[in-house]
């Protein structure tokens, strides 16, 4: 056995290509520069070039932004990532389909739901599975709770950069009520590897009805208590109107997706758009504003949590009956009390948790809509339990690129602003 | 599909093989009209267009300015050493690396995926930032994680990877968990 090991060893390092070991250098010779400022004609007598994180507050985690700085006026900024990469797509394809879903909701950590769903729709979409109905409309409900704690995070979040701290403590009130429902169905807070490729790890849990519906009313009604809070306060006001615009060009142009992009005055959701789940039986709006600017993002964010209840309350009344996960017993595991009489399920439940179910050869590409817009996932695979190739096309990856455009002319404290009105998940950009 | 006698639905075909797109997709037919060379496949319903790498931004740009692709939602690529015989379209040399773009049309309401196989030898695609600036930092990212050049790039720096770091960890020949630790009792690589 060991032996067998240590051949795989050996013909892994046989594989090293001819760059040789990677040794870091001493400190002194670390880089702290980052890279160089990409070409520009800046004419100004003097400016100045000031990093703004990695750990700064409003930065929402690692993220540096360098800024050229004339006097107080933003010249250009320039986002530098990396701080988070803790190489989750190489991880993904060291682990089987049936562990994948694990990895990948720890990308974005503010709506893991929305990951894991991309992740098993891509796996199933090559798989050619077909779900029940009721795992269909429970990943929705879920991924629907899962967007109001997301925006709600915003609202707190973007509350505490711009100076409404008390908005920061009504936001995540609200946001933790989500959360321990969210607990009280999938067993986690975050992270919850709970929409699996083939359904869902277990039926909704008793009670979850009344649960939902209690956690929907709170929120609208904290909701409604924001909006008076914010909506019409002149500082509030002051501080987000006409700051930090980006045109329907300027987004496409860069990639940005979800509330930025609706903000432009583009309704584009793929849920409207290009429907998955069951996004086309229920109803609901696309919520989109004109001005592309920082209020607007935060209205957008305010009126999508509203669309969100309106959805779970759908399904809630609309959830069908049945099984929530396929019957295909090479990628559902049997239940637990058939392993004891049936050796079939035995030696399926062990090969599963094994080596894994294979995946027929192809590639495929999945997008879906998540908080913070088109969510992709590209997975390669080639036959075997392990994916060849799982990207994650990060929303927040590309939005983050639509900063500079934002922040041009604006002042240091806009630049604060327009950060958290990008709202960008630092786990999901260096993944 | 709770019967448990009902017989499987599971694919088995592996549509990437050569089979034919579909006669009403006039894009990729407008594609394969205009540049000679390339292979129209459907990919689980998906169009897969396969393009000599020489020409990725020509095809970005045609896609931009005639078919109204407005937006490349992603660049990423792919390496293939360890599955070197897999199955690729007939008319398609496979290289160990794949570029993979997605593009996508908001007014058509459609996507198209363009892939090109990138020799090993010499990694270098052009890049597709003149045309659409928003996978410049998709194509550092391909550029740190894979060592693919990307010919025209306006700053193809390391974005994810320190500025100092060494190799491609993304590469199938990069083992995971293989970097000296600073640390003076841990006594080489995990």
């Amino acid at each position: 056995m060991t032996d067998d090991l240590g051949v795989i060893e050996e013909e892994r390092l046989e594989r090293q290509t001819d760059e040789g070991a990677q040794e870091l250098r001493s400190r002194r010779e670390l880089v702290l520069t980052g890279a160089p400022w990409p070409e520009g004609d800046v004419e100004v007598a003097e400016t100045m070039v000031v990093n703004m994180g990695p750990q700064h507050p409003s930065t929402h985690g690692v993220l540096r932004v360098m800024m050229e700085l004339e006097g107080e006026v933003v010249l250009r900024a320039k986002p530098v990532i990396g701080y988070l990469h803790t190489g989750m797509e190489k991880t993904g394809e060291e682990l089987t389909y049936v562990q994948g879903a694990t990895n990948v909701t720890r990308m974005d950590y503010a709506s893991c739901l929305s990951n894991e769903l991309v992740y098993s729709l891509a796996v199933e979409h090559l798989c050619g599975v077909e779900l029940p109905p009721r795992a269909t409309w429970a990943r929705m409900m879920l991924v629907e709770l899962q967007r109001m704690a997301s925006h709600l995070l915003f609202q707190a979040t973007n509350g505490m950069d711009i100076g409404a701290v008390s908005m920061m403590l009504y936001g995540w009130r609200e946001r933790e009520e989500v959360l321990r429902l969210l607990e009280r169905i999938t067993g986690l807070r975050m992270n919850h590897n709970f929409i699996r490729p083939g359904g869902i790890a277990a039926d909704l849990p008793d009670g979850w009805q009344d649960a939902t519906l209690e956690v929907c009313e709170k929120v609208e009604r904290g909701v409604r208590e924001y909006d008076e809070l914010l909506s019409e306060n002149p500082i509030w006001v002051e501080r987000t109107v006409g700051v930090g615009v980006i045109t329907t060009a300027e987004a496409l142009a860069l990639g940005v997706s979800g509330p930025i992009l609706r903000s432009t005055g583009y309704p584009w959701d793929l849920r409207r758009t290009q429907p998955y789940l069951a996004y086309d039986e229920v109803d609901f709006d696309v919520i989109y504003t004109t001005n592309g600017d920082c209020y607007d993002r935060y209205r957008i964010r305010l009126a999508e949590i509203l669309e969100s209840i309106r959805i779970v309350r759908q399904c809630v009344e609309r959830m069908p009956d049945g099984d929530y996960r396929t019957q295909d017993k090479k990628i559902t595991p049997p239940p637990r009390a058939r392993i004891d009489e049936s050796m079939e399920a035995l030696i399926h439940h062990f090969k599963l948790f094994t080596e894994g179910f294979g995946v027929p050869p192809g590639e495929t590409y999945v997008a879906i809509e998540s908080p913070r817009g088109e969510i992709g996932c590209y997975l390669v695979a080639d036959g075997g339990p392990r994916p060849v190739r799982m990207h994650i096309r990060g929303p927040s990856f590309y939005n983050l690129q639509a900063m500079e455009t934002m922040m041009r002319g604006h002042l240091v404290a806009d630049a604060v602003a327009v950060i958290s009105s990008v709202d960008p998940i630092m786990g999901e950009v260096d993944r | 599909m709770t019967d448990p006698a009902a017989p499987e639905v599971r694919e088995t075909v592996h549509e990437t093989g050569g089979s034919p797109a579909p006669p009403d997709d006039e894009v990729a037919a407008a594609l394969a009209d205009r540049f000679t060379g390339a292979v129209v496949t459907r990919s689980h319903g998906q169009t897969v267009v396969w393009v000599d790498r020489a020409r990725l931004a020509e095809v970005a740009r045609h896609l931009r300015d005639t078919e109204q692709f407005t937006t490349c939602v992603d660049v990423c690529a792919v390496d293939h050493l360890l599955d070197a015989a897999r199955a690729v379209p007939a008319g398609v040399g496979p290289e160990r690396f794949e570029v993979v773009a997605n593009f996508l049309s908001h007014p058509r309401n459609r996507r198209i995926r363009v892939i090109v196989q990138v020799p090993e030898a010499d990694p270098v695609v052009p890049s597709l930032t003149g045309t659409f600036p928003g996978v410049a930092f998709a194509e550092r990212e391909v550029f740190d994680l894979f060592g693919i050049r990307f010919d025209g790039h306006p700053d193809l720096t390391r974005i994810l990877m320190p500025d100092d770091w060494e190799g491609h960890p993304l590469r199938k020949d990069a083992p995971p968990a293989r970097i000296p630790v600073t640390f003076k009792a841990a006594g080489g690589p995990r």
